[in-house]
């Protein structure tokens, strides 16, 4: 229990379940399964971004990618379009959504490294840009997914979304390769220190480029699934994506900082959102309030998580700015 | 007889580059005015000014709000829902309840430095709780005004359409605020802490200023910056909106950053950003408007206008170092 309790990822599934249970209690547990399956389905979409940006954010401080609700929106136009309502055309859809995400990641490294600019700005020029293509390229577009795609994005399996399980899979998958092979302990390394990585010999650079290509082509795939989901693409499709995917990651337990990781607290975050959602739709609150409960809530998670890290046990390794603190504190006696 | 006069000497030709890359965001303005000149004759006079720039001023003030918070290496990704909410409540309330509409604006600058308490105290990422603050204004603006409507008062429309002589009000007022907010920043013993806060602040906390305040008063700026904007905005508009500044947290990262403020270590530009603000809207609208170019690419022009200025700016500091 005592090692349960210290693992970071317990409250962000202890909040979920919170969340609910007040929902069951409103309700007087009508519908429980019905809004457990529901909430299961959206979270798949949420932990998808929320692992690009995982990745991103754990390259260390500064590393952020904001042109994944961009990305999204154009990966799901891009889908609809190859597709164009034919079952045969899917793979060949997700394949060309994926596509036009690895191009985002890779211009996105790209200006980072040619500008040295901070990527909060790469990222954000290059959100500019892809939001006018799709304008321009999606212009009017009204195209179903094919009826296959569609049905499979919502298949469910005794109440269980298929989706779900291939996404838990994706992410076990996603956590066996940030601690167990050489790119995911690369990428740990170069967020703990990127000059102590360099200086064992890590390839900061190909690595920087990779992480921001793998972010960049799970918001393709990202895109293309929620058109299938939703019945066709949308320029504000991944819109609500830009905070979700920051905030599963930061709820989750993953350090703002990077260098630390954290896959399960992924789901247990975007799970605690959907739940949040669902439960201000039961209540019946108007958009107003929900809005403002929506990011209040969302606020008082991440206080409570920063008070954890900040007054909390002594064992977590200390912030940038207790380090920076401590030495001076330090200095001061000497 | 000396050869400083053939060959300039190194440390000339670093300041030049340095002088170069102040004078990069002037630069980048007088380009796109000789676009606008060169394409269309007629706009570069006193009726095309108030025209082309009516709409910079309040992106100049939200530009300016979101300046303080980069200053202290902050990040709002809420000023434009800000922005939103102050233009709900100014067309809602200020005209016919002043009291109410100042105390709820009034309460608005507070929350703002309340933000800026909570992320030092708890060292929070100011992306995160920015971004959260977005769903609260949003909603707030909502709930203040469902639906567009409203109207602006009286003496707000009448300073905001003010006919100056000779030179266009919008000039007069960038003017005005970027040489207000440089004095302030720039001149001003705690500005230079404000600035000291974001560049190093362990000297500024070993030196016994608290980094906590400086937070606090560089946030509340930030609140009060947002409230003039949306002031500024109504004033043009006469009527409110809850997603109408919704652009805004954007432009004022692009217009801070193209008027050569740095992300990291207090280094900012108040005349730059002003600069900045007024590149990005006369850019993104009238620019592209004379080159008959889709509204469609609205967005997508200040992404690349960002791209090329900062690409100029790292050619100039790559020959630098």
């Amino acid at each position: 229990m005592e090692r349960l309790l210290g693992k970071p990822w317990i409250w962000s599934f202890a909040g979920a379940a919170v969340v609910f249970g007040v929902t069951i209690a409103f309700t007087g547990g009508r519908g429980a399964g019905g809004m457990l399956s529901a909430t299961l389905s959206l979270a798949v979409f949420t932990v998808i971004v929320g692992v690009a940006q995982m990745f991103v954010i754990t390259l260390g401080p500064g590393n952020v990618d904001l042109s994944l609700p961009a990305n999204i929106g154009l990966a799901s136009a891009i889908a609809m379009k190859v597709m164009a309502g034919d079952d045969a055309m899917v793979p060949v859809g997700i394949a060309a959504a994926i596509a036009g995400g690895v191009a985002i990641g890779l211009a996105n490294y790209l200006l980072i490294r040619a500008l040295r600019i901070p990527p909060i700005i790469a990222t954000l020029s290059a959100s500019f840009i892809i939001q006018s293509i799709d304008i321009s390229y999606g212009r009017g577009l009204q195209i179903k997914p094919p009826p296959g795609f569609a049905d499979l994005t919502s298949l469910q399996v005794g109440g269980v979304s298929v989706l779900a399980v291939v996404t838990l899979i994706f992410t076990i998958g996603a956590g066996v390769v940030l601690s167990r092979t050489i790119y995911g302990r690369s990428v740990l390394a170069i967020g703990q220190n990127p000059r102590a990585a360099w200086l064992a010999g890590v390839p900061v650079e190909r690595i920087r480029c990779l992480t921001y290509i793998l972010a960049g082509a799970l918001g393709g795939l990202n895109g293309a699934l929620l058109a299938g989901y939703f019945r066709g693409a949308s320029i504000d499709i991944g819109n609500e994506y830009l905070l979700a995917s920051i905030a599963v990651v930061v709820i989750g337990g993953t350090s703002v900082s990077g260098g630390r990781a954290n896959v399960p607290g992924l789901w247990g975050a975007a799970l605690f959102l959907v739940f949040l959602q669902v439960m201000l739709n039961t209540f019946g609150t108007d958009a107003g309030p929900r809005l403002v409960l929506t990011g209040l809530v969302i606020i008082a998670v991440i206080v409570a998580a920063g008070a954890r890290r900040k007054f909390g046990g002594a064992r977590r390794p200390a912030t940038d700015r207790q380090a920076l603190e401590a030495a001076d504190a330090h200095s001061g006696t000497s | 007889m000396s050869f400083a006069s053939v060959v300039p000497s190194p440390g000339s030709l670093a300041q030049g580059r340095r002088l170069l890359r102040t004078a990069l965001p002037a630069i980048s303005l007088v380009l796109i005015l000789a676009g606008i000149a060169w394409m269309n004759p007629r706009a570069i006079s006193y009726l095309g000014f108030n025209l082309m720039l009516n709409l910079a001023i309040p992106i100049a003030l939200a530009t300016i709000a979101q300046m303080f918070v980069i200053t202290i290496n902050d990040l709002d990704l809420s000023i434009g829902f800000f922005v939103s909410f102050v233009g709900c409540v100014t067309a809602v309330w200020l005209a016919d309840q002043p009291e109410l509409g100042i105390a709820m604006l009034l309460g608005g600058i507070l929350i703002y430095a309340a933000v800026g308490a909570l992320v030092y105290v708890f060292d929070l990422p100011s992306i995160v709780v920015t971004l959260g603050m977005s769903f609260v204004w949003q909603g707030l603006a909502i709930m203040v005004l469902p639906k567009p409507g409203g109207h602006a008062s009286e003496w707000l429309h009448r300073l905001m359409t003010f006919h100056t002589p000779f030179v266009p009000f919008p000039v007069i007022a960038a003017l005005v605020i970027a040489g207000v907010v440089h004095v302030g920043l720039m001149r001003s013993s705690y500005g230079a802490i404000l600035r000291g806060a974001g560049g190093n602040a362990a000297a500024i906390s070993r030196a016994g200023w608290s980094l906590l305040k400086a937070k606090i008063v560089a946030f509340a700026l930030a609140g009060f910056f947002g409230v003039l904007s949306g002031l500024s905005l109504i004033g043009l508009t006469t009527a409110g909106d809850p997603n109408i500044g919704a652009g805004y947290t954007l432009l004022s990262i692009a217009g801070v950053i193209l008027g050569g403020g740095e992300f990291v270590g207090g280094r900012v530009s108040p005349v730059g950003a002003v600069v900045g603000a007024l590149t990005l809207a006369l850019a993104s609208s009238s620019l592209l408007s004379f080159m008959r170019i889709p509204p469609d690419w609205q967005v997508g022009a200040n992404g690349a206008i960002l791209i090329i200025v900062l690409a100029a700016r790292a050619l100039i500091s790559r020959r630098e170092a």
